[in-house]
């Protein structure tokens, strides 16, 4: 068996050469949904970092107690219980906030990136180890998130969180802010990411 | 009538207008991994259409039985140990998360049971989909759609009741089937094409998703249009 990824590893793994959104292709749903603005994605993020982080430390946790069979239901179910204490905390402290994001905080619990940390990571190794991985894949997440809605939002309405960037003469792209506009730019980013990432990778041969 | 036209409404609302897919982005997985071959597409449609009724309807059963506010049967069990006023306050809307992917588990479950007993060959077609449903986010979404429509209704009236929901479900899958179908076609066609190659996978299929979600768009405002069509019922 191979060697298992060291905590930093892990960590630095997670940012770019194993990005959830861009490399993995995993958790589209809110990617595509809430990055109409900054300030949602940016919410999004933090929310799924947090269950990812408490789901990570807790399956690591109890890793060597899950029967193999059993695994995924005790995922599902710990995911669960940590997005309704997310959403409780968000509709008590951001309640403006929380009406934005709507269903797609309740629907963190069948993101895939959190099911597959727990079943790549936290299952196997220790506490530490699943902590940093949690950190680094949120962050990861984070990046992504933000990178797609820096651009919709400001191609959309010449704003960044709010804050007017562009001339006000700018003719804002309706589309960008609009369900299309979701996928075109996802689109158009990720082929970036493989024409970079290829351009780098003939360049090191 | 009125119902029947409100049932009409939802249906179109949740097929084409506000695609579950194109508008509000769940399912997105299955919809770029399962659609290269249109007879792959049409088997995950089904799969996913028959679990989606058979979730909504365990979900909106359990919300509106034991969940929500001042539900009977909650209010039945909490009546052995307090008094009847009391007992009609309890609200259990705090565990309906876990408790609707609980039913969604068990709805595949059911549904690959059922399947695999009395029709083999849709077995076979598209039994290999149906694990993995559980974590597909289009069912979640359509059970909390149902729960918004029937938890927190000033006017108990308003709450929708399980015609309304199953018409939501099932719907719902039908638009997810046809957004499927559609881009599965259209991937079949893609594969002839020379695209660029970092374009190549799911970036040209991501754009091709952006151009349906425009095609799409065109349906907005036919629920209205139908309605004052029909003289304001």
């Amino acid at each position: 068996m191979n060697e298992l990824p060291t905590p930093f590893e892990r960590f630095v793994q997670g940012i770019l050469p194993e990005n959830p959104v861009y490399r993995q292709l995993l958790g589209l749903c809110p990617t595509l949904a809430v990055t109409n603005g900054l300030k949602p994605a940016l919410t999004m993020a933090v929310a799924v970092g947090a269950v990812l982080l408490c789901a990570n430390i807790m399956i690591s946790l109890i890793r060597n107690l899950l029967k193999p069979h059993l695994r995924i239901v005790v995922f599902t179910l710990t995911i669960a219980t940590f997005v309704t204490i997310v959403d409780r905390v968000l509709a008590a402290y951001m309640y403006q906030m929380s009406k934005t994001l709507g269903p797609y905080i309740p629907l963190i619990i069948v993101n895939c990136i959190i099911i597959c940390r727990c079943e790549v990571c936290a299952s196997r190794q220790g506490v530490v180890t699943a902590a940093a991985d949690a950190v680094g894949q949120a962050s990861g997440f984070a990046l992504a998130l933000t990178g797609i809605a820096a651009v919709r939002e400001l191609l959309g309405t010449g704003m960044l969180a709010g804050f007017q960037v562009l001339p006000e003469a700018w003719p804002a792209w309706v589309i960008m802010v609009l369900p299309p506009g979701a996928f075109l730019t996802f689109g158009l980013l990720l082929a970036l990411v493989n024409y970079i990432s290829d351009h780098r990778s003939r360049k090191n041969a | 009538m009125e119902y029947l036209f409100d049932i009409f409404l939802i249906s179109i609302s949740a097929a084409l207008i506000n695609n579950f897919v194109l508008y509000y982005f769940v399912g997105i997985c299955p919809f770029i991994g399962v659609s290269r071959q249109v007879s792959m597409a049409v088997g995950m449609g089904s799969a996913v259409t028959a679990v989606m009724t058979f979730a909504v309807f365990l979900s909106w059963t359990i919300t509106t039985l034991i969940l929500t506010p001042g539900a009977p049967l909650s209010a039945w069990v909490a009546g052995w140990f307090m008094s009847p006023e009391k007992a009609r306050t309890i609200d259990l809307t705090i565990m309906t998360y876990i408790v609707y992917i609980f039913s969604i588990a068990s709805a595949v479950q059911f549904v690959e049971m059922y399947v695999r007993r009395f029709y083999p060959p849709l077995y076979k077609s598209f039994g290999v989909f149906l694990p993995l449903i559980t974590t597909n986010c289009a069912i979640l979404f359509a059970c909390l759609t149902v729960m918004s429509n029937v938890v927190g209704k000033a006017n108990p009236a308003e709450a929708w009741d399980l015609g309304r929901s199953l018409a939501l479900g099932f719907f719902g899958g039908v638009g997810f089937t046809i957004a499927i179908v559609i881009m599965a076609g259209i991937r079949e066609e893609l594969d002839l094409c020379d695209v660029p190659k970092p374009f190549q996978g799911a970036a040209i299929t991501l754009i091709v998703g952006g151009i349906l979600a425009m095609a799409f768009m065109g349906f907005n405002g036919v629920d209205t249009g139908i309605r004052s069509a029909l003289g304001g019922l």
